[in-house]
This record gives C-alpha cells, sequence and structure tokens, in this order.
C-alpha cells in the first residue's frame, strides 16, 4: 500500500529509450549521461583515445569529470559531476573482489577531485545494463529517483516526494517497489544517501546489495569526501538499477581459463590459510583492532595516543562472539571466498528515530571501531554498532565522523570550547551519548551537529574566529589535510606512512598506501630512497585497482603459503600476477607486471594535475598537521618519554638530560618536520615532480599522459 | 644483544622465537620469522632457540591497511 502510494505520487519527467550496448571483452565503450534540471539523458560512445590513457573506474571517472568542470567549479555547482564506473575486470565472478564501483566528483571538503571505492552490485549491474561509466550533472528542483532498467534499456527520471531520503528505509521501498518478486530484489541495486547528508559536508553514498538470505538490502558505503552531499543537493533520492540474467561470463573475457585458474587458486588459498591468516571470513577489517593497538597504532583521544587498557572491550573476539553473524559467507558481490562484508544482525537501536527497531548493521570494520570507538575514547561495541548504523543511514562518513567528534572531544576538554558552544552537550572522550546525539542533530541540520558535519578544517576555523581559540593550536591537533580528515590510523612513529597520507592525491586515506609495518616494525625501508620506491610503487599499485573496479582486501588481507621466500614479500608477487593475468584473460592485451603500473601511473598524474587544474595539488598543500607527526602537548611527550628521549639522543644527537619536556617536544619537532621536508623531497623526485610537486612535462610525456589539456595546466609552472 | 629487523634487542639465556615475539609484542598473524637468513617455520617457534648475536628478521606480513 505504502508503495502503491509512493508510485502514485511519481511524476515522469523523462523517458529515454536505448538498445544495450554488447560487452566485450570488459569493455561496452558507452557512457550514460544525465542532466538534472534540463532532464537530458544521452549516450555517448568512449572515445578509443580515452580508453587507452584512462582504462576505465577511476580513470573514466576523473576524464569525465575533467570535462564536465571548469577551474573555478564548487561541489554544488550545477555542472559539479557524480561519476560511477566499474573498470574492465569489474563484474567478473571467478576471482574475489570484482564488484567495485568507483564513484567521483568535486568534493565539498576539498574543492577538488575526490574518489571513493564501493561494493553492491550497481557497478557490474551498469556495466551488464550496457555502460562503462555513468555521469549525473545539472540540478534538480524537486526530489528525484532515476532508474535504469538494464534488460530493457530505459532510463526514467521520476519526482519522487515520497520516498525516505535514509539509507536503510528508501533502499528497502525501492528494492520493493522494483523486483517483481522476492527473488528478483538480488536483481536491484540502489545508490541513495540520507537525510544527513542534506547539511553535512561530509555526506556518503550507500550502494545497496539484496542479501536473499537475510531478506534485507545490504549497504555498502562510498564513504569519503562528501560525495552524499553532492548527490543530495542535486535532489536525487536514488539511482536504481535492475538487471536480470547475471552470469561468469558476461563480461565476455578473451580466455576465460586463464581468469578461472587464478580464481581458483587464491579461493583454495583463502579457504585454507584464512582461519590463520586475517580472519576476514570472521569479522572482516575489524581482526586488526587489538592488532592496532599492540603496535600504539591505534587512534585513541585524537590521536593523541596508539593504545587504550579498555581496548579488550571492542576487540575482535567481542564482535565475533557477541554480535557478528557466524557461518555466513558475506561478499559484497558474486565470488568473493574472502567474504569479508560482515553484519550484526536483529540489533535492537537504543537512540533516535529508529528506537526500538531490529536492525542489520554493515560492520563494524576496522575504520568505524576504530573512528567511532577508541579515537573518541569510547570502548563500549554497542554503542560502535549503533553509531556505524545511524552514519549508514544517515549518509555520514564514520572516519570523518570519528575523527571530526575526537577533535571536538579534545577541544572541549582542554577547555577551548564548553557546553555554551555544544547546545549543553558533555563532549568529554567517551561520552558515547552525546557521540550518538551529534549524529542525530546531523541528520537533522541542527546544533552543535551541524558543525560537526562541516568537517575539522571548518571547525578550526569556527573556533578561532567564533570563540577566540588558539589557531596555531588548533592547526596542529585537528587531523585534517587537504580539507579531507585523517583515517583511523596513528602515523607518528611511521615516516612512511605521514607521506602515505600526506603525499596523496584525495588526502589522507590510506588507500594508496598502508607502510607502516614495512617501516616503523620491519625496518625494510631505512633511507629516504626506500621510502620514496615505496611511496612511488605502492600508490600506483593501489590506484590500478580503482582503475578496474577491485577491491584490494583480496591482495594483501591472505597471502600465498609460501609468500615470505619470495623476492618482495610486501608486494605479493603471485597476487600481482593473478591480476596481470586477469587484465590479460578478459582484455586479450599482454600487458606484464610494469606496464601495469604505467597504467596507474598515467591516472595518477592525471588525477594531481587535475588538483592543481582546481587551485591545489602543490607541495603546499602535502602539508601535515603536527598531531600525525609527532607529540603535540606535554600529555603526549610524557606518555613514551623513554620512546622520545631515546631517540633524541640516538637519531638526533641530543642529550635529553636536563632539558625541559617543553624544550625536547621543540626539538622533536623541528627534527621530525625537517624528516617529512626530506621524505617529500625525495618522493617527489621519485615521482617525477618538481620540488613544488608538479609533474615535469618531460615526465608526463615519458608516461603518455602528455595530453593537450594537461601540458596546458602545467607547463607554465615548470620551473 | 641481538639485531630484530636491524635494531639491537637485549638477548637473554633460553630465548625462542615464541619469547622475543612475546616480549615484542608482535601478535599480527602473519609474521615471517628468520634467523641468519634461515626461514623458521610457524610450528618451530616454541623449539627454535635464538642465540646471542643473531640477526633475526620479523617481518610482518602486511603492506595495506
Ligand atoms: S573482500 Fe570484502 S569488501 Fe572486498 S569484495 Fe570481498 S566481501 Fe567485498
Amino acid at each position: 500500500m505504502e508503495i502503491k502510494a509512493m508510485k502514485e505520487a511519481r511524476t515522469l519527467l523523462t523517458a529515454f529509450d536505448y538498445e544495450p550496448a554488447p560487452l566485450e571483452r570488459g569493455y561496452t565503450d558507452r557512457s550514460l549521461h544525465i542532466r538534472l534540471g534540463e532532464n537530458r539523458v544521452e549516450a555517448r560512445a568512449v572515445p578509443a583515445l580515452v580508453r587507452e590513457k584512462f582504462i576505465g573506474g577511476k580513470g573514466y571517472g576523473l576524464k569525465l569529470l575533467w570535462d564536465a568542470v571548469k577551474p573555478s567549479t564548487r561541489w554544488n555547482d550545477p555542472e559539479n559531476a557524480i561519476i560511477v564506473a566499474g573498470g574492465p575486470i569489474c563484474g567478473i565472478t571467478q576471482y574475489p573482489g570484482s564488484g567495485k564501483s568507483l564513484v567521483c566528483t568535486i568534493s565539498p571538503m576539498t574543492d577538488m577531485p575526490i574518489d571513493s571505492n564501493v561494493g553492491g552490485y550497481f557497478g557490474p549491474y551498469l556495466k551488464f545494463s550496457g555502460y562503462d561509466a555513468l555521469e549525473i550533472s545539472g540540478k534538480s528542483e524537486k526530489d528525484v529517483v532515476i532508474f535504469i532498467d538494464g534488460n530493457s534499456g530505459r532510463v526514467t527520471i521520476e519526482e519522487a516526494p515520497l520516498e525516505a531520503v535514509d539509507g536503510h528505509v528508501v533502499a528497502e521501498q525501492l528494492t520493493e517497489m522494483y523486483a517483481e518478486d522476492e527473488e528478483d530484489k538480488k536483481n536491484i541495486s540502489i545508490i541513495c544517501a540520507g537525510t544527513a547528508a542534506e547539511h553535512a559536508n561530509i555526506g556518503l553514498l550507500n550502494f545497496s546489495f539484496y542479501d536473499l538470505r537475510r531478506q534485507v538490502a545490504r549497504l555498502k558505503q562510498a564513504g569519503r569526501g562528501g560525495i552524499g552531499r553532492v548527490f543530495r543537493d542535486k535532489k536525487i533520492k536514488a539511482v536504481v538499477i535492475r538487471f536480470r540474467g547475471t552470469k561468469g561470463n558476461l563480461n565476455k573475457p578473451a580466455d576465460q581459463s586463464r581468469i578461472n585458474k587464478a580464481g581458483i587458486k587464491l579461493h583454495r588459498q583463502i579457504h585454507d590459510l584464512d582461519d590463520a591468516q586475517c580472519r576476514m571470513r570472521q569479522i572482516g577489517t575489524a581482526n586488526i583492532i587489538e592488532v592496532m593497538d599492540a603496535y600504539d597504532l591505534l587512534p585513541t583521544h585524537n590521536y593523541q595516543y596508539g593504545s587504550h587498557p579498555d581496548t579488550y572491550k571492542i576487540a575482535s573476539k567481542v564482535f565475533i562472539e557477541k554480535y557478528t553473524t557466524q557461518g555466513m559467507p558475506d561478499g559484497c558481490w558474486y565470488g568473493c571466498s574472502l567474504s569479508c562484508a560482515k553484519t550484526a544482525d536483529h540489533f535492537e537501536l537504543k537512540t533516535g528515530p529508529y528506537k526500538g527497531h531490529k536492525v542489520t548493521i554493515d560492520g563494524p570494520e576496522y575504520e568505524n571501531a576504530a573512528g567511532l570507538g577508541s579515537n573518541c575514547g569510547i570502548f563500549d561495541p554497542e554503542i560502535i554498532l549503533e553509531a556505524n548504523f545511524y552514519c549508514d543511514t544517515y549518509g555520514v562518513d564514520t572516519i570523518s565522523f570519528g575523527t571530526i567528534t575526537a577533535f571536538a572531544m579534545e577541544c572541549y576538554e582542554r577547555g577551548i570550547i564548553d557546553k555554551s558552544h555544544t547546545g549543553g552537550l558533555e563532549l568529554t572522550f567517551g561520552n558515547a551519548m552525546a557521540q550518538l546525539e551529534l549524529l542525530h542533530q546531523m541528520s537533522r541540520g541542527e546544533g552543535f551537529g551541524y558543525h560537526i558535519g562541516l568537517g575539522v578544517r571548518h571547525l578550526k576555523q569556527y573556533f578561532a574566529e567564533e570563540f577566540g581559540a588558539d589557531r596555531a593550536f588548533l592547526e596542529d591537533i585537528g587531523m585534517e589535510q587537504k580539507g579531507l580528515e585523517v583515517s583511523e590510523y596513528l602515523p607518528k612513529e611511521s615516516l612512511a606512512q605521514q607521506g602515505g597520507y600526506g603525499l596523496t592525491n584525495k588526502g589522507p586515506q590510506h588507500d594508496e598506501a598502508w607502510l607502516i609495518f614495512m617501516d616503523m616494525v620491519n625496518n625494510q625501508i631505512p633511507t629516504f630512497e626506500d621510502k620514496a620506491e615505496a611511496l612511488h610503487y605502492f600508490p600506483m599499485f593501489r590506484t590500478w585497482f580503482g582503475l578496474m573496479g577491485l577491491c584490494k582486501l583480496p591482495w594483501n588481507d591472505t597471502t600465498p603459503a609460501d609468500n615470505g621466500m619470495t623476492d618482495e614479500p610486501a608486494k605479493i608477487p603471485e597476487h600481482v600476477q593473478n591480476y596481470v593475468d586477469l587484465y590479460n584473460g578478459v582484455t586479450g592485451a599482454s600487458i606484464d607486471k610494469h606496464e601495469l603500473i604505467r597504467q596507474s601511473e598515467r591516472v595518477y598524474n592525471f588525477q594531481r594535475v587535475f588538483n592543481i587544474r582546481m587551485g591545489k595539488g602543490l607541495r603546499v598543500h602535502d602539508a601535515m598537521p603536527y598531531r600525525s607527526m609527532g607529540p603535540v602537548t606535554a600529555q603526549e611527550y610524557l606518555s613514551r618519554q623513554e620512546r622520545y628521549d631515546q631517540q633524541m639522543k640516538e637519531l638526533i644527537g641530543v642529550d635529553p638530560e636536563g632539558k625541559s619536556v617543553e624544550e625536547k617536544i621543540a626539538i622533536v619537532r623541528a627534527y621530525r618536520v625537517d624528516q617529512y621536508e626530506k621524505l617529500t623531497d625525495a618522493v617527489y623526485k621519485r615521482r617525477g615532480w618538481s620540488s613544488e610537486g608538479v609533474p615535469t612535462t618531460a615526465y608526463l610525456r615519458e608516461i603518455g599522459m602528455d595530453l593537450p589539456e594537461v601540458l596546458e595546466v602545467v607547463t607554465p609552472l615548470q620551473a | 644483544m641481538i639485531q630484530v629487523n636491524g635494531k639491537p634487542m637485549i638477548w637473554s639465556e633460553g630465548m625462542t622465537v615464541a619469547s622475543m615475539l612475546k616480549e615484542k609484542n608482535y601478535i599480527y598473524a602473519k609474521i615471517v620469522v628468520k634467523i641468519n637468513g634461515v626461514f623458521i617455520p610457524v610450528e618451530k617457534y616454541e623449539s627454535t632457540f635464538i642465540h646471542d648475536g643473531d640477526d633475526v628478521k620479523a617481518i610482518h606480513m602486511l603492506a595495506g591497511g
């Protein structure tokens, strides 16, 4: 009945019929373009040059975005576009992790391109429906639902006034509406955001897939950089796709047996070794909560410290034993035997508009437990799950929300803000109910929660200008860079990871490089040149997942038994070869592992130049807040005094004896900042960039990313 | 004194791979251990002694969070 009323309230704005393009060797060579407001829908051919240089996925997203925007475009301008694209491998079912979508837009957090990698069935279904990419630009006046019927070849845009906005509700409604029966629900995937995404710049996108066993529409998140905010600003309630007939060979690969062989090998390895390795099938990425604590890497109390005596309360085994459903393979696309997409089922909510509802929560991921939990001083698994649920359904990036709240809590504890600024909330570390209240406020666009939703960069300015806070101190402890909040690892003791966060294209997200063990524990990259090599190789290698529509977890959260015996174990050479085989198997090409890196280098450098075109992307933008490098306060120094004193003696050559804590903090700081600058020099050199971080024209020619529009941006900046 | 991943660690009589990992709080599940370049399988951690002056590698197999 409810669905019937929703349907009756709809107004058709436009319909577009098309002949689904055949999928050959991973490509349809067609893209779908929707212009809201004007209600224009059109299909375009993907030029051969674009396919050659940009490969797919994030490469296509960035290229289409570049063409859509001007240097002056802000996130809420109509020309800003949201682009969703898989890649040539996206959609195969024989190899774990092959169903990812990449989403690009101009971010409200960073004012430059953001990209986010997300599961759910949308990316594969888009391709099977005839398109390598979907671009949505323009703005609607009223809320709309876009529907793509991939079998009949029809796209509609309809005004949709009655559907919900919160992710878990609208995903259920639209799955119900568009499926013919229960069995058909698996053929539906929905992109939606949530009510907080209407107010918060940290708004995310949910991508659904229907879980037939649980009979629920599950949500996976394109979390970083505020894409959900752009989505709701365009007044999109949802994009729905339906495709019936998924099979393992729809990508029409050139060599199916090559793909199968790689897949079988990996499935066997996961089956035999996962229980003793990462336990991804039991608990997913949350397996590392206690590991990070043991190595002093788990951010606690706004990244002041790396461990806490209460971590055992949120350790992975607590979630396994009490909350996370076991014994169900949980892949976010067909064929993923690593199955890390765990859920807490029948979880009864204690707060907010859905209080008393029993829900399925996708999570917790490690980042949720660390960001919503330890970093805010919260060690209650039920609060972490509840906040995880509300972040998802309201459309809020858990990482940014955790880091922002942790920052506000530290400001509160230090007396920089008080109850008169927080609307009466006692924002001390560990106050879980205050954290949840901020989320609920954010969903309504009210109170202090509204400000939290605008990010650490906004809060620094707001606290300084409105409440007279010391700006320099806020710059030190506010864990954002380029406008994006730092993800949930403490990088103080790993220079390489400071670079892994700082010397990135989109901001401090760890999906480019996570080098903490290689650097801090294994001591495998001791020199600046070693670190620079790692900060070239790993970001390029990991960019490639985004070009293909792949998940990175099956690369290194499972390893062959003999991996330790190989020349370069950190790279996991057998898996690298698998990826080369997958690409060649799907596309019929014959690349090797070097060409794989080259494909990424082209897109990575294009993104860097895109940032420069938007007025960012230079050395000055790659600086990190000092909290990420070393102790800002006396408490932090004293908590690890032995370590810092020893380093002062051994690395800096200064005797700490007789020095005040303040003097020692200053000495350590001067040293560590200098190290970061030297690392930056080394990385830029290795990446073919000038000392200001601009790709040189010679390097762009060498890698084949010397398109005229790219050279036009960088030529005036050559030293 | 022994070297663990190129950094000095105080050696004690009767130190095994297992006791060294415990002392270091190296709890990560995917660690490859070598003593003076010789690989030590997991099932031998308890019974393999580390000698004074040994060069030990305890390589954590994680390059991506
Ligand atoms: S490893 Fe996890 S996130 Fe990656 S594809 Fe598989 S289920 Fe999805």
